[in-house]
């Protein structure tokens, strides 16, 4: 009763991380940003350390754990290094959704930091961005954003 | 009788950890910007794993596998947050919007 009960969840858990698997890639496939997608792929990696671990409860091997670990590291690392790339890079889609401020900043934003020499100065330069822009701009904004919870709620 | 409650256990922590993965999953597509799909990646993926990494532990039942299935929960715990932060951190300085819904954007320069 016990091992076969061992042997169901097994299969429940690898029909589960089969499903996630094809749901993550789907969203690395589609992901409107760049951002969505390095964070699916951090998913996947995710899953796959899980699916490992499963894998090591089917078969016994232990070792697979080892796999897991070192896994875990390269996924972090991929990570950082996809961090350190988008922060470089800059901005060159739009983002989907509801805009809260117009197009027209972000325009700015990404001509602005299409070439930056050093991540700092990018960084630096948005920021800059960041405050020098209008206040009635934030103002006209943050009317609609505290009105709609209140008209959810 | 130890071995089939560690077999009960194992079962269901594999379960749990699979739900949370899966779930984390479903949040990436549902949710409406980067930022809020990052609090499912992160926390509900790298805790479906932390899971399924104990089950293994509890199975295992070795000294040797247990201490490096805890030793590998405790790395993931640790770096999940950094990687997300980083990554929260570089789409924010880059220009990525919050959604429209959004009540409050506390990094917003004055």
């Amino acid at each position: 009763m016990p091992s076969s009960f061992l042997d169901f969840s097994v299969q429940i858990a690898l029909l589960f991380l089969s499903a996630t698997f094809l749901i993550t890639v789907f969203k690395v496939i589609k992901g409107p940003t760049l951002p969505d997608r390095v964070l699916a792929l951090d998913l996947l990696v995710a899953a796959a350390i899980g699916f490992t671990a499963v894998l090591g409860i089917k078969t016994g091997f232990t070792l697979y754990l080892d796999i897991a670990i070192a896994l875990g590291l390269v996924g972090f690392l991929a990570t950082v290094a996809f961090a350190r790339f988008i922060l470089a890079r800059g901005q060159t889609e739009e983002t989907e959704g509801g805009d809260v401020q117009p197009s027209i900043e972000a325009k700015e934003i990404v001509t602005e930091s299409k070439a930056p020499a050093q991540k700092q100065t990018a960084s630096k330069k948005t920021s800059t961005k960041r405050t020098s822009a209008p206040k009635p701009k934030t103002k006209k904004a943050s009317t609609p954003r505290k009105t709609t919870p209140k008209a959810k709620s | 009788m130890i071995a089939a409650l560690a077999d009960i256990v194992a079962g269901l922590l594999l379960i749990a950890g699979a739900i949370f993965v899966l779930l984390a999953a479903v949040g990436l597509w549902r949710l409406p910007d980067i930022y809020s799909r990052m609090h499912a990646a992160s926390k509900a993926g790298t805790l479906g794993s932390g899971l399924m990494l104990i089950a293994l532990a509890v199975h295992a039942g070795d000294t040797s596998t247990t201490s490096r299935a805890i030793a590998g929960v405790v790395f993931f715990l640790l770096t999940a947050p950094i990687s997300a932060h980083l990554l929260a951190k570089a789409a924010y300085a880059v220009g990525y919007r919050l959604t429209g819904e959004s009540v409050m954007d506390e990094l917003r320069k004055k």
